[in-house]
């Protein structure tokens, strides 16, 4: 019997386990998940928790609900991948060999990374929204807020969801508006970057948003560290940004996994082929989602659309066959822009988001970088074509997992 | 035309095709924002322009942990926004998001 061990029982982890089940035969291969986690989270859900939009209810089932029949869930914490035997070891001392692995690990937010970020501050008056636990703080602390700075911050980049902290800017407006206090409210953007809006396209046609909704951008800021006892959080080149409220997206790291076994970069993403998803660790590993160093999105629709490619270069491999140089950087974000509306944008490693229409070219019924209230029907419909749909590995119809120029307005 | 070269370059006066990159058009770019050009400058030029090689997304705190310069010596380097302005100097694009 050969095996095939996934690491990570996420998004993408799950989604592989369904995927490689479905076509491996079970009477010569074994296919094990590991993840010591009990609980799968909707992590775009996190964005709406602290609007109460969403019940944290809503966004948790059990990670073994999804993992389908015929495939080992071990619930134990992976300690390191010994690579050169080709087995894992967990930190209870259980080894498993593999002949493909699959690491589907994730990223996580690394507070500690900046200094002060964990200070007397942390989840009072410092808090991110990345986490199940981080949502809901939040969430109690807007609930009696009276109004002040809020400071919407990203440390540095690569983060999980790009669009994440602009949507949480956008729906903080919206939110103190319905509340009617939003003249107590200032709202304030900082990002290490040169703008809200760093593609040619997406600037032009969105930058009326920050105006419209009155965001304050504060560019280029990298964070140093964070004044707990002032209030302030202060650069590397001595700007300082008061705030009453810090909504923060710290640092986004690896799994450390990654760093016990030698194999991370950095910031502990695997090195990986950005078109076939193997590794450039050893031949027979793959990895998939967030865990990669790959230049995508870090998002469940690259994941999704990796899927297709990385379940194809698995069966290759086992075959002896060359490897498909499938995967594009196709990456599908609904953006929440509040009161009801959303965006949508669809790209790729090397095309950038682009007005049009989409699934259907004319038609629609969703449009490309622009606000409708469409798309945010298919943002709330999401979560239920997550749960039903993408992690059990179901194709969803008319998005293929390759981007298609269709409907895309060029100049 | 940078540092009696032809290059293409964009709006924002960032190469659009890293293959044209020539150390004279890095030390034009350079000159133009006020940065005079040491071997400390071109050893973090080459470490950026084999991260972008090698397709690895940058930022300040990576590179600040690249072993080749801490962050605050890249601050003095490049004062004015540095990964922005070496980026700039090295040819390749700027740092981005998705939107």
């Amino acid at each position: 019997m050969r095996k095939i061990v996934i690491l990570g029982a996420g998004t993408a982890g799950t989604m592989m386990a369904n995927h490689l089940r479905k076509r491996l035969s079970s009477d010569e291969w074994g296919i094990t998940i590991i993840d010591q986690n009990k609980k799968h989270y909707y992590q775009p859900g996190y964005l709406f928790i602290p609007f109460e939009i969403y019940k944290p209810k809503q966004i948790v089932k059990s990670i073994k609900k999804f993992i389908p029949n015929g495939v080992d869930l071990v619930q134990e914490r992976i300690e390191k991948i010994d690579h050169e035997n080709d087995k894992v070891i967990l930190s209870n001392g259980q080894e498993f060999d593999y002949n493909v692995l699959v690491i589907a690990t994730g990223t996580d937010i690394a507070p500690q990374e900046t200094e002060g970020m964990e200070g007397s501050g942390w989840r009072k008056d410092i808090f991110d929204f990345y986490t199940f636990d981080g949502s809901i703080a939040l969430r109690d602390k807007l609930r009696d807020w009276e109004g002040g700075k809020l400071v919407v911050h990203i440390c540095e980049m690569p983060i999980k969801c790009p669009v994440a902290p602009l949507e949480f800017a956008f729906l903080a407006d919206a939110f103190f508006e319905e509340k009617e206090m939003r003249h107590k409210v200032e709202i304030i953007f900082v990002t290490p970057m040169d703008g809200a809006f760093t593609k040619p396209k997406a600037n032009e046609k969105l930058n009326y948003l920050l105006q419209d909704k009155n965001i304050t951008i504060v560019p280029d800021f990298n964070i140093e560290h964070i004044d707990n006892e002032n209030k302030k959080i202060v650069d590397y080149a001595g700007t300082e940004v008061d705030y009453d409220l810090l909504v923060t997206v710290p640092t986004n790291m690896g799994s450390d996994v990654m760093e016990r076994s030698g194999i991370g970069d950095e910031l502990n993403y695997v090195p990986t082929n950005k078109a076939t998803l193997q590794t450039k660790i050893k031949d027979n590993i793959f990895a998939i989602g967030d865990a990669t160093d790959v230049p995508a999105s870090k998002a469940g629709s690259v994941a999704h659309f990796e899927g297709e490619t990385l379940l194809e270069n698995v069966l290759h491999f086992i075959n002896g066959e060359p490897l498909n140089e499938g995967f594009d950087g196709h990456a599908n974000c609904f953006v929440e822009t509040g009161h009801g509306k959303a965006l949508l944008i669809d790209f790729n490693y090397t095309q950038e988001p682009v007005p049009g229409t989409f699934p259907f070219p004319g038609i629609g019924p969703m449009q490309l970088l622009k606000e409708n209230r469409m798309n945010h029907m298919g943002k709330m419909a999401f979560k239920w074509i997550y749960w039903n749909m993408l992690i059990t590995g179901k194709h969803i119809p008319f998005i293929p997992a390759q981007m298609s120029m269709a409907g895309k307005e060029l100049d | 035309m940078i540092g009696g070269v032809p290059v293409q370059v964009n709006d924002e006066g960032y190469l659009t095709d890293h293959s044209q990159w020539k150390r004279e058009i890095g030390d034009a770019i350079a000159k133009e924002e006020g940065i005079e050009m040491t071997d400390s400058h071109w050893t973090v030029i080459d470490y950026l322009q084999e991260q972008h090689r090698n397709e690895v997304p940058l930022s300040v705190r990576r590179v600040g942990k690249s072993g080749v310069i801490d962050i605050k010596g890249f601050y003095a380097l490049f004062p004015k926004g540095p990964l922005k302005t070496s980026s700039k100097i090295a040819g390749i694009p700027k740092p981005v998001s998705c939107i």
